[in-house]
């Protein structure tokens, strides 16, 4: 089972105290505002867990797998992560259940 | 913009939760998450992108002084993966319902 928005709200309720709506609002408020940032063009960097970064591609040729007919991959803005160094090796250091 | 940024705009937009509530609970958050994927379980948010882990297989590394072959064992690395609606509003892509 992967983690929700609803297990990050329930954890708020738990050990930080706040209201079951008030818990909700704070996790919705933390990924819209991400999201804002980012889509301002503003990078966005937390300590401890990472970096999300913008990068601007240029067009490059692309292909349609299903006809083989070549279309251009359109120029874009899209978001990188990249993982910090105490994040990094806490990953690092799972053992794998090999399901991933 | 960094934690302290995002924990101060957080603050001004839920105006009736005190400063410090916003700032344990932003840290709670990052942890719940680096928790998560330090135990192998993925996170799913809508409109925003999953996070998973990729497998790196053991490979043969160099030591890059003396050149001497050093075996590296296999390990995990955290992905993102970003959602729908965060890539069309990063790439400047307005649509309706967001």
């Amino acid at each position: 089972m992967a983690l929700t928005k609803a297990d990050m709200a329930e954890r708020l309720f738990e050990e930080v105290g706040l209201n079951k709506r008030e818990a909700k609002e704070l996790v919705e408020c933390f990924f819209e505002e991400i999201r804002t940032a980012l889509e301002e063009g503003t990078s966005v960097k937390l300590s401890g867990f990472g970096n999300f970064d913008l990068r601007d591609k240029s067009e490059r040729p692309g292909r349609n797998p299903k006809t083989g007919e070549e279309i251009p991959i359109s120029a874009r803005r899209v978001v990188t992560f990249r993982p910090g160094q105490k994040l990094k090796s806490r990953v690092e250091a799972y053992a794998g259940s090999s399901e991933q | 913009m960094t934690k302290s940024e995002l924990i101060e705009l957080i603050a001004s937009k839920q105006q009736h939760l005190a400063y410090k509530d916003v700032e344990l609970a932003v840290k709670t958050l990052l942890e719940h998450m680096s928790e998560s994927l330090a135990t192998g379980q993925r996170i799913e948010i809508r409109g925003f992108g999953s996070f998973s882990l990729h497998h790196r297989p053991p490979r043969i590394g160099r030591n890059p002084k003396t050149g001497e072959p050093v075996a590296l064992p296999g390990k995990y690395v955290p992905h993102f993966k970003p959602g729908k609606q965060l890539r069309q509003r990063v790439n400047g892509e307005h649509q309706a319902g967001r």
